[in-house]
Parts: structure tokens; sequence; C-alpha cells
């Protein structure tokens, strides 16, 4: 465990040594506030109008108005700015050879990935976490529900954890990370628009297709609803994402 | 301490390194020696662990490099050609990185890092971002990084390629010093390097073991001839023939200021020819041995397809 986090704190400090981390987290918080500000000054607007009609006033949800298209909007945030935090895990250490000193150290190939992979779930965790900020807000002035809004933005983490996986799978695959990024978002957005063809498609297929989207797992997770096989989707995309990179690593090796 | 048995590694068709066999002794330096692309680099990361082998044996430090390989790199440390910087970090930072995945015991970093810095000179930078350290430095901190853990093996690929002479002569006396301490390997393409550091070498050509052993063999055993160079205070046709004319002499022929003198390498005549010197007046100033340089000797094993 000690070995892990001496990797976690090298790679934290690298992405804060450079602009990426900066670039990255201050282009989604821009984002994140600009999308939660329209939001709300929406809803507010939508909210006098109904004022003078009680019945619909009574219909008026926050969590449905605000959050659950706030939570589609980062994920597509997540989706533009994630290839970027994963392009430099393993394409980087090839570039400048030093991962001849990492996989000739008593480190397992196992340590070094989960160690990578942590810390960019780390700097996952603090775009998401800042991003919470001015939701705070609506807890101060309104009546929004916790629990919702919380399994929204874990469904946000496990989205980005399972960007994060298939980021790293391909970082290890090039030595450049412009085409590590490419990869990753192409990767990302075929996944993401499966769901597309799976509406013209018909039976198993179709259950296939839909499954496989990411969109069609985090739509109810925005909207609040918890399933375990959500998480079991998010977190099996994430470990055959590193399971995958440990392979590439090794057979290069054996190559 | 370093041992291979019929190493072999493809990559593909391509065979790098072919029934490769040596031994390297506890506390000694020893140089790979091979043209470009011999197979030096391959080997060496097949030793740290970095490449598996396609087949054959490698024991280091008494552990087998493939079976035992968390041990073996443990007890290494490896220097590979391009040096493993991260220009981001501090001189400082970087080597408690390296001590920390070395697994060197927290309560020993700060000494591990401390010995490391002094013993390669690098004091002055220590605070510094290695992106702003110059060429030599960088050299320095690959050593230091490979020396953290004090490992028992230091294999070094290249360790003076692209330093100034003067850093090269400071480097070369940092790796002579580990002698006794830690046993050394070094892949270099300074000739003269090796007859300053190593002890022993040993020669590879397309993959291929061309000769290994101490210098000192390895130089009599491809040595064809015995003999001296003369220096005397006037050399002409007539001092020339009258060497000729002695018995057990091969050869004499003039080498720009000097007389070669060459007999068969199972006798010596050095004292005969002294006495003959002496006797015929010929004013000797000075008497060496016809030692094969080693660039001799590699050129007669690389070039010349020499196999032992």
């Amino acid at each position: 465990m000690k070995a892990i986090r001496s990797i976690i704190k090298k790679e934290f400090l690298s992405y804060f040594s450079s602009p990426i981390a900066y670039i990255v987290i201050f282009t989604f918080l821009l984002l994140s506030g600009f999308f939660f500000y329209s939001l709300v000054s929406w809803f507010n607007s939508v909210s006098v109008q109904l004022a003078q009609n009680p019945y619909y006033y009574q219909q008026i949800n926050i969590n449905q108005m605000v959050f659950s298209p706030f939570f589609n909007n980062l994920s597509i945030v997540l989706l533009l700015m994630l290839p970027l935090l994963s392009m430099r895990l393993f394409s980087e250490e090839k570039k400048m050879g030093t991962e001849e000193l990492l996989f000739t150290s008593p480190l397992s190939i196992t340590q070094i990935i989960t160690g990578k992979y942590l810390a960019s779930l780390l700097i996952l965790l603090i775009m998401l976490v800042l991003s919470a900020i001015p939701a705070v807000f609506t807890f101060i002035y309104g009546n929004p529900e916790l629990v919702p809004f919380l399994v929204g933005y874990l469904g946000l983490f496990l989205l980005g954890a399972a960007f994060l996986g298939i980021g790293i799978f391909w970082s290890s695959i090039s030595e450049n990370q412009i085409v590590s990024a490419v990869l990753t978002f192409g990767t990302l957005l075929l996944f993401w628009v499966l769901s597309w063809v799976g509406y013209s498609a018909h039976g198993l297929w179709q259950s296939v297709l839909n499954y496989l989207s990411f969109f069609e797992h985090f739509d109810s997770l925005t909207k609040g609803i918890f399933d375990t096989t959500d998480l079991v989707y998010y977190l099996s995309f994430a470990f055959f994402g590193l399971f995958l990179t440990h392979s590439v690593i090794q057979s290069r090796r054996w190559r | 301490m370093i041992e291979t048995e019929h190493l072999q590694k493809k990559y593909g068709d391509l065979v790098a390194v072919r029934d490769l066999s040596f031994k390297v002794e506890s506390g000694q330096i020893w140089g790979l020696l091979g043209p470009n692309a011999a197979g030096k680099t391959t080997t060496m990361r097949i030793l740290t662990g970095f490449l598996p082998a396609t087949s054959g044996k490698a024991a280091v430090a008494g552990y087998d490099v493939f079976e035992q390989a968390e041990e073996v790199k443990k007890e290494i440390g490896y220097l590979p050609e391009t040096v493993p910087l991260y220009p981001e970090m501090t001189v400082e930072a970087y080597l408690g990185f390296v001590a920390e995945i070395k697994q060197v015991p927290g309560a020993r970093k700060k000494a591990a890092i401390d010995r490391a810095v002094e013993i390669t000179g690098l004091s002055t930078v220590r605070k510094r971002l290695i992106k702003n350290i110059s060429r030599g430095y960088r050299q320095r901190l690959g050593l230091a990084q490979a020396l953290i853990h004090n490992p028992k093996v230091v294999i070094l690929d290249e360790p003076t390629i692209g330093l100034d002479p003067a850093q090269i002569v400071e480097i070369r006396q940092l790796i002579k010093s580990l002698r006794g301490e830690q046993t050394v390997m070094l892949s270099t393409h300074i000739l003269a390097e090796v007859t300053q550091v190593c002890d022993g070498v040993v020669i590879i050509n397309e993959g291929q073991l061309m000769a290994a052993g101490r210098l000192d063999e390895l130089t009599s055993a491809y040595r064809e001839k015995d003999g001296v160079y003369l220096r005397l205070k006037k050399i002409d046709n007539e001092s020339l023939n009258l060497f000729r004319q002695l018995p057990g002499i091969d050869s004499a022929a003039r080498d720009g200021e000097e007389i070669r003198l060459e007999w068969d390498r199972n006798t010596d005549r050095r004292e005969e020819v002294v006495r003959f010197c002496l006797d015929k007046q010929l004013g000797l100033l000075e008497m060496r041995s016809l030692a094969l340089t080693i660039e001799e000797l590699y050129l007669r094993i690389v070039s010349g397809g020499v196999e032992q």
C-alpha cells in the first residue's frame, strides 16, 4: 500500500506541475457553473410563472428541473475533459523513458496501474466536489432532496471512473498523448451513442446495445434512482479498462 | 553475482541476443562492449527484469531473474541509456520518490537521499527543478537514483554518454569508487573507459558472445606475438638488420621513433634483447612491452570475427 501511495503522490503532484490539471479543472468548473446558473435562472422564472397556479406550483421539483439536467450536462463535459486527464498516465512515461525506472523497481505492474488510476480518480473527485459548491446554496435557500442529489454525483463519479479506466488503457497503447486522448474520446463517444443504434434495433440486439450504452445507465442515476446494475456496469467498465492496461503492458514486455 | 546461461531474446524473427553465457564475480566492475545493435541494452534490460528472455537463465545476486524478479529488482540499481527523470520534480523530490519505490524504509529515506546526493556531487542542485539542471547533473542524478537503495548490483547503460571530458573523469571516478562494495556492469562505446574502469569485459556482436574474461587474460590470449618497443639514440637500417639476425626474433621493424621487435608468444626474449643492445652499444633509452591495446583487442574480436 505504501508503494501505491508513492505512485499516487507522484502522479497527483505531476498533474499540478503542468498546466493540464489547472486547465481541466478550471474549464470544468466554468462550464458547470454556467450550466448550474442557467438552470437555476430558468427554474426561477418558471417558478414565478407557475406560482399563480397552486396545482402546477405543487408539481415543481428542483431535483428534476435543475439537478437532473445539470448532471446530464456535466456528464458530457466529463466526456470531453477526462481524456485530457488520462492521456498522460502511461504515454508520458513511455515518451520520457521513465517507464524503465518504474518497471525495474520492485513494484508490480498492478501496483503501478492502481497508483496512477487512483491519482486520476482523486482529480476527478476534486472536480466534482468543487462543482457541487454552488448547489449548496440551493439547500440553504430551498428544499431539494439530498439523496437524489448525492446519487446523481455518485453517478458522475462512477461514470468518470469508467471513462478514466478506458483512458488509462489507451494511454498504455501509445506514447503520443494526443493519440491517447483522441482514441479515448472516440471510444467514450461510441459507447455513449450505442443506445441511438439500439432504438432502431430489435430483440436481443437492442437489449445488448442499450445495456452497453453509458447513457442508458446514467439516465436513472441523474433522477436519483440507484440500481446496483448501474454500479456493476460502471465498475466493470473501469476494471475492464485496468485489466486491458495490465495486459498491454505485460504483453509489450513479452513481445 | 551476475550470471547468464544460454540467454536468448527474440523480437519476432529478429534474434537480439543468442546463447549468451557469462559470469561476473562479486565486487568487480565489468564492461559490456559491442557495436551498435549488438544486444547490449537488451542484455541489460533482461538482467534488470525489464524484459523477459525468450529462453536461457539469468541470475543476479543469487536470485533467478525470471523466477524471483521482485527480489532481483530490490538488489539492482539501473541507469538506462535514457536517464529516467521527471523534469517537473526537484532533484530532492525525485530521489525521494525513487527511494520510496525502491522500498527504502521511511526512517532511512533521508539518509539515503543525503548519501546519494553526496557521492554524486549533487548538493548544489538539490533543491532545483530537474528541467533546469545541466546534462552533466542529469547524468549524475541518473547514477544517484541507481545507487539510492545501496544495491548489490549496479547496471549502467552508457553512463558517460554526452558528458564533457571533465564530467567523464568525475563519473569514472565515481564508478571506480563502487569497486569492492558493489558489482557493476556498464556498457560503453568508449574503449579507453574499459581499460580505466573495468576489471573485465564481455564483448558481444550481433547478440552473440565473442569473448568474456579479465582484461589482462583477454589481451594475453588474443596476442599472436610477444615483443617490445625499443627507443634507441639512433635508429638506422644497420641496427634493424642487427636485430633481425638475433636468434628467436621473428621480426624487427621501425614504428615511428621506435623499433618494434616480435617473437613467439611462448618465449621471453627481453633479457637477451637488453644484453644485445648493451653489447652492440646501440644506445638503449627505453624498452616497453608490446601489449595488445583494448582497441586492438576489440577490433580483432569484433571486426576480425574471432570467437572464443
